[in-house]
């Protein structure tokens, strides 16, 4: 799969429908400088991330020192009241319908992405797709293996179960937002 | 929810208190419009019909080897360690479910949205086990804190308003008002919820897709808390119809094309969980979730051998056939269903909570085709009810009412003999606009919404046979026109309009006089045998090889002949005669192709209503639009041009109070055009809706467009 840049394009307009944010990070350390942001200064604020590239997690966990924040790669269970951000990697986005797909086996990954306030997702540009089938390959490959998780997200929690009023934020994070990372 | 055994009475009170619920009104309307919008938003580029085609084909494979995919399912999720049930009926499956609670000793349990579940009843079951059960998805919560079912299969709380969903939030939470603060409730939910998923010992899901290939289940869902139910707890339990296993990821991934996108028009819903399991789980056993998926049968393989009814085993649950429904628009959820609701609803409560319950609900469909046009996996929705219906009154003495009707229209000379009877009996109450002073004494006061027409002096049977329409020497073609009976008897003047416009239009024009009713009325009322006869007599009464067309003025007609027929008949001179059945607006538009300048233009504003049977049933829209045009009327669009008038022939006897309410409606958006008339291509039609303005007291003329074009018809000396 060669990723073209009318994908990307459509991918964050669809993306953006939904009311996910999208932003374009030149590396691995704007997009840990912009997850660490995100994460207000208060004493119980965590920043779960786990599951990252090496050098994103020193540098996540760098700008976490520096600036006093909790942040949290293992057992998150063990943090009930969740947490203000979860950094994760996507492994594909979709343009058809702005989608991440995130291969979520291990259980701290998803936890990072249903138990915090602001789901921040890196996707490197070169993992847009198409359309889901492109990918279906792909996907039928991870459930092969018995225990596979895989998640679709597509915007941030939302409902509209009372008088089909929108609101966004039921049970899962109240904002999406998505690095576009130009280079690894 | 529908008791076991109801009279149509009793139905009849619950559909009136439903009516006069005034909240529930207006947001189904609004719902009703809405949808309809973002629908075609989200299809723009895409082909729903191709796409609901393929899904039928995938699915009609996979039907006819669920035990093998089942096979399949099992053996691979053995292999990975999850433990795999077959529940042959509801009662088993919320055992079994039961059961392994007890095992783990579970005692608080979260369950994400789950129509499955719903249709088991388990959360009473588990309940009644001192189990305690929360249900996590919004809506649901809030029908389960109000001890109700779901009145939408996607939108379970659709009937309440937010006031009622704060007044229950603030008995729950003991906290104080929350107003009109839609959002304030949703973070209400968010936090309490949170604790039980913390707390939570055991999660229930469902399943949109159980893939057999890889032993994946697919979970498409907004709110997040699928993933949740599926994640924390250290043991998950998947409920699921057996109708949902498809052969690989390629399948389902079509099905989850089409699936938010019928159902709430959203190009896809915010998670899409595919879970092959048992996924890494801390607090599980061995650190891995302890996973079952049982499968639900409760009459599923025995609908799936059913080759009558097994397209409705197709169905993927997006609600769209309720989304579309005239009749749930009026209804809600809670009188149009026991548990599964809408159109789909009507049949699964037949199959799956017995023929009792779906006794009165199977009338309760007006055959408009709304549902069949919008359905996701192209299941004849009308026709599948009309069979259930039949069936279930086949078992029963058939109603005194279906049983005179039969014998009446099985016999053509005694049916037009009685209602030439009927055209002497009115006389004392015909006024001399053509409509009855009174309503018939048979009828119930709820009758009285519209005015019914007198039956015409003389059919146009008789009209024909002592003023046949002139016989052009060089025809260009040779037409029989097809009248059924409220044409024929009550208004005879639209068959002479179009006898004289297609003189003009030098069509040889014949009325076999031994042509009778259709028979649509007799399949209406689940009265297969009388059906056939009378489609017998018709067929015998018109010589397929003597003309080039059978043209009929009356779109339902139209479509019973067309659609209808080949089930009914088997012969090849019934293929013929079907082939050759055209309605008046196609033959006019497409065959004589009949120019502008034949029309003397009268630009009066006009408007279209298009009868079910003839945009959806047979797919007639542009004919009728670009005739209107070239008699040089204002062409006014109605938004709700394609919504059913409510007439549904019998449909309006049995259901007098909904057919008003649905009337109303189309005589209001009718009036907002600003049009000066309405033009339409069926005589039931305009029965209804000249009857409704007529008992409104608004002037709005309502025509035939054969009366249209035969009025604007441009003079040629003396030939007319």
């Amino acid at each position: 799969m060669t990723s073209q840049p009318q994908w990307r394009q459509k991918f964050t307009q669809k993306a953006q429908h939904v009311s996910a944010i999208v932003q374009s990070v030149a590396d691995y350390e704007q997009a840990a400088r912009y997850a660490v942001t995100r994460c207000p200064a208060h004493e119980n604020a965590k920043l779960a991330a786990p599951g990252l590239p090496e050098t994103l997690q020193f540098l996540v966990a760098d700008h976490c020192r520096q600036n006093a924040i909790a942040w949290i790669d293992q057992n998150l269970r063990a943090y009930p009241e969740g947490f203000a951000v979860g950094l994760t990697m996507a492994d594909y986005g979709i343009a058809d319908t702005g989608t991440l797909v995130i291969g979520s086996r291990d259980e701290n990954l998803r936890l990072a992405t249903m138990l915090c306030d602001i789901h921040i997702a890196v996707l490197p540009v070169s993992c847009i797709c198409e359309k889901a089938e492109d990918i279906a390959d792909q996907l039928s490959a991870w459930m092969q293996t018995g225990g596979d998780y895989t998640a679709f997200i597509t915007g941030a929690s939302r409902t509209a179960d009372i008088e089909r009023v929108l609101a966004i934020g039921v049970h899962g994070p109240l904002e999406l937002h998505i690095l576009l990372l130009e280079d690894v | 929810m529908q008791p076991e055994s109801g009279s149509l009475r009793d139905y009849r009170q619950q559909i009136s208190a439903a009516l006069n619920d005034q909240f529930l009104r207006q947001a189904m309307d609004n719902f009703a419009v809405a949808y309809r919008g973002s629908r075609q938003t989200v299809f723009e580029g895409l082909d729903p019909d191709a796409m609901a085609e393929a899904i039928a084909d995938m699915k009609d494979r996979s039907l006819g080897r669920l035990d093998a995919l089942f096979d399949q399912f099992k053996q691979r999720a053995e292999s990975n360690g999850i433990t795999v049930h077959w529940a042959k009926d509801a009662d088993q499956a919320n055992q079994i479910i039961a059961d392994i609670a007890a095992q783990n000793k579970a005692r608080r349990i979260i369950k994400s949205k789950s129509m499955t579940a719903e249709e088991t009843l388990l959360n009473h079951f588990l309940e009644a086990r001192d189990l305690e059960v929360t249900e996590t998805d919004l809506g649901e919560w809030i029908v389960q804190l109000r001890h109700e079912g779901p009145s939408h299969m996607v939108m379970p709380a659709i009937h309440l308003s937010r006031y009622q969903v704060g007044e229950l939030f603030s008995s729950v939470t003991g906290q104080g008002r929350f107003g009109e603060d839609i959002d304030q409730m949703v973070k209400v939910a968010r936090r309490e919820l949170r604790k039980k998923f913390l707390q939570a010992d055991m999660g229930i899901s469902g399943a949109n897709f159980a893939i057999a290939d890889t032993a994946t289940i697919g979970l498409v869902t907004n709110e997040g808390n699928a993933r949740l139910v599926t994640t924390l707890p250290p043991v998950h339990v998947a409920l699921i119809g057996l109708e949902k296993l498809v052969p690989t990821l390629d399948d389902a991934l079509r099905i989850l094309k089409i699936l938010p996108r019928n159902a709430t028009g959203q190009f896809i819903t915010s998670y899409v969980t595919w879970i092959t399991g048992p996924a890494p789980c801390a607090i599980g056993p061995d650190g891995n979730k302890q996973m079952h998926v049982v499968f639900l049968d409760n009459g599923r393989m025995a609908v799936a051998r059913d080759p009558e009814f097994r397209d409705a085993l197709r169905c993927v649950r997006c609600g769209a056939c309720a989304n579309v429904c005239p009749v749930y628009r009026m209804v809600g959820g809670h009188r149009f269903g026991h548990i599964y609701i809408g159109a789909i609803g009507l049949l699964l409560t037949c199959f799956y909570h017995g023929e009792a319950r779906a006794r009165q609900l199977l009338k309760n469909c007006i055959n408009c085709g709304a549902c069949k046009a919008v359905c996701a996996a192209g299941i004849d929705l009308p026709r599948l009810i009309k069979s259930a219906h039949r069936r279930v009154i086949a078992k029963k003495s058939h109603p005194l009412k279906n049983q005179a009707l039969s014998l009446m229209l099985k016999n053509r000379r005694l049916f037009h003999g009685m209602l030439r009877s009927a055209r002497i009996a009115q006389q004392p109450v015909k006024a001399t606009d053509g409509f009855l002073r009174h309503l018939p004494h048979f009828l119930l006061p709820e009758h009285q919404f519209r005015a019914l027409p007198a039956i015409a002096d003389a059919p146009f049977r008789d009209i024909w046979k002592k003023r046949p329409a002139r016989r052009p020497a060089q025809p260009v073609c040779r037409v029989a026109l097809f009248a059924g009976c409220v044409q024929d008897f009550v208004y005879p003047e639209q068959l002479e309009a179009a006898a004289r416009v297609l003189t003009e239009c030098n069509v040889a024009v014949d009325f076999p006089d031994d042509q009778s009713c259709c028979g649509l009325p007799l399949e209406m009322m689940g009265e297969r045998a009388a059906a056939q006869a009378v489609a017998g007599q018709n067929v015998g009464a018109i010589d397929p090889d003597a003309y080039d067309y059978i043209v009929t003025l009356c779109a339902s007609c139209a479509s019973h002949l067309t659609h209808g027929y080949p089930r009914l008949i088997e012969s090849k001179r019934a293929e013929r005669f079907i082939a050759k059945v055209m309605p008046f607006s196609r033959f006019m538009a497409d065959v004589i192709d009949v120019p502008a300048r034949r029309f003397e233009p009268g630009a009066i504003d006009t408007t279209w209503h298009a009868p079910c049977h003839l945009c959806r049933g047979l797919g007639i829209r542009q004919a009728p639009e670009t005739l209107i045009k070239r008699t040089g009327a204002n062409y006014l669009p109605a938004v709700e041009a394609e919504t059913c008038c409510g007439f549904g022939g019998s449909y309006s006897v049995d259901f007098p109070l909904i057919s008003a309410h649905i009337l109303n409606k189309k005589m209001a958006d009718f009036q907002q055009t600003g049009a000066d008339r309405v033009v339409t291509e069926c005589p039931g039609c305009i029965l209804q809706l000249r009857g409704g303005f007529k008992n409104a007291g608004i002037d709005m003329p309502v025509m035939h467009l054969a009366e249209l074009l035969d009025e604007h018809w441009k003079p040629k000396g003396g030939t007319r």
